[in-house]
This record gives structure tokens, C-alpha cells and sequence, in this order.
């Protein structure tokens, strides 16, 4: 109907002369630039999500049945990475207080990453830790894990790769002992020595504490760490510590058979 | 032509025409922000934005797909409660009459569940743009914050949606997931000093989220109106103040 045509190009952003005004923004109507592309974007999610949801049904198995357990039990697809965790870890960590570390450690994300760069555009150059970091939680704690959960996991949750069939009186013995049974520390374990548990503790305690090294260590070289100040700095060495000690114990239980590290009478870690 | 000239100006003068719409279509620059401020819908955006936050490269449009995907759960869920009853022994046999005698039932419990899972999937990716692009950085950290909350409700409205097929496969993946709540620290009749506070497994986190000692009817019926009615209740309040805050803290993040 409309009969006066405008130019619908955007026009660039101008500088007003003579004055000391940063440039006005580079700014377009949202009418029609970015409703269209919104109109457009959800045109092809609902095209490809019909498409979809006509040629590929959702899952409906046999009614539910308390008295019967299918081998193996698989928790959504979205938590198989938590449920992977569980061979590794007791549930009280890998189901509860991990997931919460997890939400937790997302949340103060922004009041703890201080680097005013990278800011609002894709950068790795110039924040190098904060990205390695997350990639590393996300891309290969979270997915991966979650991918072999769905895909490598079988009966008795031993390992299948996809292609092999499903052997539900597959056998893996396990021969993994608790650390202080292990190795070095073998002698102490077997006879058991009283309070011998303590050298995971002390482990632990050692693990933790190289950040407490660390930080007096690099202070006065490092403007980051002078700067994250000592409680910011706290929280981001024990949520990195905590994160990369998941890799740690799954590379000592499956390259050293190590069981727990810690095994008290009310937790094992 | 001039009849139909004269009609349209005769509908688009009408009190009626003008009650509804308060300005006209012509593209001028006054128009374009009239159609975004006069429109409930439309007026989430500021009628003008920075130009680079329509580079699809930039934001993936995740977090506008995963409110989409959000809508269509909430209209095929709606479609769904019609012909679903939480209720044990009716349950199963709802999903079966949902797909095989209700017409375009089969779709519809499609839709929604591969929109649910497209969700969980497009928030990850969102979540990841954000990070990726710095984006949570001041002024935005609060709504990085209120994002992390809304990732774990729709973590959670799909794990409760998941128990209500009643079928092997939900009863069993939502059993292997609320086990974990019996190992809760303190509050979990088998998680550490759980003895010391005298939890038992008929009154501890997992009997209170189950509302027994088994994923049986009472689970059910809980994690039904958790699903349909506290969790998107809660998600909504959060999307409104998630979307309010993008306009309040400056629009989409962009090199300044």
C-alpha cells in the first residue's frame, strides 16, 4: 500500500562537526532489520523441528515396571556425564555436590574473571586462561564424557564401542585398591596400620595447598593475581583445582587401579 | 481503482481499523519505531540496536531459538495435558491413546519432546556464545547469573518431563537420577553423616522429592506439576527479567 518508498539502507553512523561527542553508536531499526532476521531464523527452526518431529518418533518402550531393572540403567542423555562421574567418584560428589560446584562455579564466573578485555567480541589472544579454562570444562569434562555415557556405555556400564553387540555377563574384574593400600604406600595398608587413611588426607591437603604456594610465589611478578586480590583468587584456585582434579582421578583409577584417594568411615574420595 | 482506493481509506479511517491499529504501514523512520513501541510483542526491543548485534556470527540467534523452542514446548505441552492424566495406572495408557488415536498426537508429543531436548541443547550453545564473547562481563554480570538459573531449570523441566511416559525407559532414568539425592550430604539417608542428622530412607531428600521411597505414583504426580506448572512458572519470571536485563545493561554486547 505504501505509495512513498523510503531508502531502507541503513545509514551509516555520523559524527556530529565540532564537537567533542564520542560517534552516536552505529545504530539500526529493529523494525525491519532485526525483526526479519528473527522472522527468518524461526521460519527454519520450525521447518527443520516439523521435519523432524514427522520423520523420527520420540521413544515409548514398555509400560513402567518397578520389579524389573533394564542392564544398564541410563540416567537423560544431558546428566550421562554426572552418571560417568560415578564410576570414578562416590554419588555424594559426582551427584550432588559436583553438580552444585558446577552451578555454583558458573555463577561467580563474571565477579571473579576481572579482565576488562574481551569484552563483547570473540577474542582468545587476551584471555587466555578464562577461555582454556572453559573449553576445557564444557568441551571435554562435560561433552565428552556425556558422549561416551550414550554411546560407549553397555551392561554393568563396561565399556562397548557402538558397533559391538551388547554382552550383558561381561565380566571386567576389577582390581583396583584404595591409595592407601596402593604401591608405595602398600606395606602401610597390608597389614592395615591405624589411621593410615590420613596419607590421602595429607594428599589432598598438598594438592590444594600448591595454590597457596603459588600465589606468594608469582604475587609480586603476576599483576593478574595482585589484582584478583586474595579472595578472588581463592575461589578461582579452589573451583580450577576441584575441576582438574576429575581428570586426575579418573587418569589414577584407570592407568594406576587407584580406588579412592581418601577413605574415611563416612565419605570416600 | 480509485473505488478501492476509496474503500481502504474508508476501513483504515474507521473507528474500528483505528482503535486497533494507531499508525499506518508506510515505511518512515517514525513507523519503524512505532511498530516496534505499539506492539506488546514487538516492544521487548528497543526500536533501534547496535548494528553489529545483527550478526548472525556474533550470537547464533541461540538465545532467540531457545526461547522459540521454549514456546513450542509450552503450546504442544498445553496440547498434551488435554489428553494426559498423571495418575499410575492411567499414564501409560494416555501415551498410547496420545499416539495412536488422537489425531496428530503423535506429532505433537513429538514436537515437544525433540523441542525439549533441541532446548537443552540450544542453551549449552547460548551459554557458550556468551562466554566465548565475554559478554558476562560488567554490566552484565547479574543476567550471566539469571542465565546460569534459567540453564538449570530447563535441565530440570526436561528431567521431570522425562518420568511422564511411564514407560521403562523414564521410570528408570529417573530412578538412576533421584538415587543421587539419597547421597546428599547431611540430608541423604546414605550420603556422608546422614546417620549423624538420623535421615532414613523414608524421610530424607530423596523420599521428600520422590514423596515416597520409590519412583512410584506419588513421584508422578509430583514431578507433573513441577513440570507443569512451578518450573515454567519460574522460568517465565526469569526469561522476562533475562530479556529486560539484555535492554537495561546496553543491548547485546559488542566491541565498544
Amino acid at each position: 500500500m505504501a505509495e512513498v518508498k523510503e531508502n531502507t539502507e541503513a545509514k551509516p553512523a555520523v559524527r556530529s562537526a565540532g564537537t567533542n561527542e564520542p560517534a552516536v553508536a552505529d545504530r539500526v531499526h529493529v523494525w525491519p532489520y532485526l525483526v526479519r532476521n528473527e522472522f527468518i531464523c524461526s521460519i527454519i527452526v520450525m521447518i527443520v523441528l516439523t521435519v523432524w518431529s514427522i520423520t523420527i518418533d520420540a521413544p515409548l518402550e514398555e509400560a513402567a515396571n518397578p520389579t524389573q531393572t533394564p542392564n544398564p540403567s541410563k540416567a537423560p542423555w544431558y546428566f550421562l556425564g554426572l552418571q560417568e562421574l560415578l564410576v570414578y567418584f562416590d554419588p555424594w560428589f559426582a551427584g550432588v555436590v559436583l553438580p552444585s560446584l558446577i552451578i555454583v562455579g558458573l555463577m561467580v564466573i563474571p565477579y571473579v574473571d576481572i579482565n576488562p578485555k574481551g569484552n563483547g567480541y570473540y577474542t582468545f589472544r587476551e584471555r587466555p586462561f578464562a577461555i582454556a579454562t572453559f573449553l576445557f570444562g564444557f568441551l571435554f569434562l562435560w561433552v565428552s564424557l556425556i558422549i561416551t555415557g550414550v554411546f560407549f556405555r553397555g551392561p554393568g556400564w563396561n565399556l562397548f564401542w557402538p558397533w559391538e553387540t551388547w554382552d550383558p555377563h561381561l565380566v571386567v574384574a576389577i582390581t583396583n585398591v584404595d591409595l592407601s593400600a596402593w604401591g608405595p604406600f602398600k606395606w602401610m595398608g597390608n597389614p592395615k596400620i591405624f589411621g593410615v587413611e590420613m596419607i590421602g588426607f595429607v594428599l589432598i591437603f598438598l594438592y590444594f595447598s600448591t595454590a597457596v604456594v603459588f600465589y606468594y610465589l608469582r604475587r609480586d611478578m603476576s599483576d593478574a593475581i595482585r589484582q584478583l586480590g586474595p579472595v578472588r583468587y581463592g575461589i578461582v584456585a579452589f573451583l580450577f583445582l576441584t575441576m582438574m582434579s576429575l581428570p586426575i582421578k579418573v587418569i589414577l583409577r584407570l592407568a594406576f587401579n587407584v580406588k579412592n584417594v581418601w577413605v574415611t568411615p563416612w565419605f570416600n574420595i | 481503482m480509485s473505488h478501492l482506493n476509496e474503500l481502504t481509506k474508508k476501513i483504515v479511517e474507521s473507528q474500528l481499523w483505528r482503535s486497533m491499529f494507531r499508525h499506518d504501514y508506510l515505511d518512515t523512520p517514525r513507523n519503524r519505531v512505532l511498530q516496534i513501541m505499539a506492539n506488546v510483542w514487538l516492544h521487548l526491543h528497543p526500536p533501534k540496536i547496535r548494528r553489529h548485534a545483527l550478526r548472525v556470527r556474533f550470537t547464533w540467534c541461540m538465545g532467540g531459538i531457545t526461547f522459540l523452542v521454549f514456546l513450542v514446548t509450552v503450546v504442544t505441552g498445553v496440547i498434551l495435558m488435554f489428553y494426559y492424566r498423571p495418575v499410575a495406572e492411567y499414564a501409560y495408557a494416555d501415551m498410547k491413546y496420545l499416539q495412536h488415536d488422537v489425531p496428530f498426537g503423535m506429532i505433537m508429543r513429538n514436537m515437544h519432546r525433540w523441542a525439549a531436548h533441541g532446548m537443552v541443547i540450544t542453551v549449552w550453545l547460548h551459554m557458550f556464545r556468551v562466554f566465548m564473547t565475554g559478554s558476562y562481563k560488567p554490566p552484565r554480570e547479574f543476567n550471566w547469573v539469571v542465565g546460569v538459573v534459567l540453564l538449570t531449570i530447563t535441565l530440570l523441566l526436561s528431567f521431570t518431563g522425562y518420568l511422564l511416559p511411564w514407560d521403562q525407559l523414564s521410570i528408570w532414568a529417573v530412578t538412576v537420577g533421584t538415587n543421587m539425592a539419597r547421597a546428599t550430604p547431611l540430608l541423604g539417608s546414605e550420603g556422608p553423616f546422614g546417620e549423624v542428622v538420623g535421615v532414613t530412607p523414608r524421610y530424607d531428600a530423596r523420599s521428600f522429592l520422590l514423596g515416597g521411597t520409590l519412583v512410584g505414583p506419588s513421584a508422578l504426580l509430583r514431578f507433573y506439576v513441577l513440570h507443569c506448572i512451578l518450573l515454567p512458572i519460574l522460568a517465565s519470571l526469569l526469561m522476562i527479567v533475562h530479556f529486560w536485563r539484555i535492554r537495561k545493561d546496553g543491548g547485546v554486547s559488542g566491541p565498544l
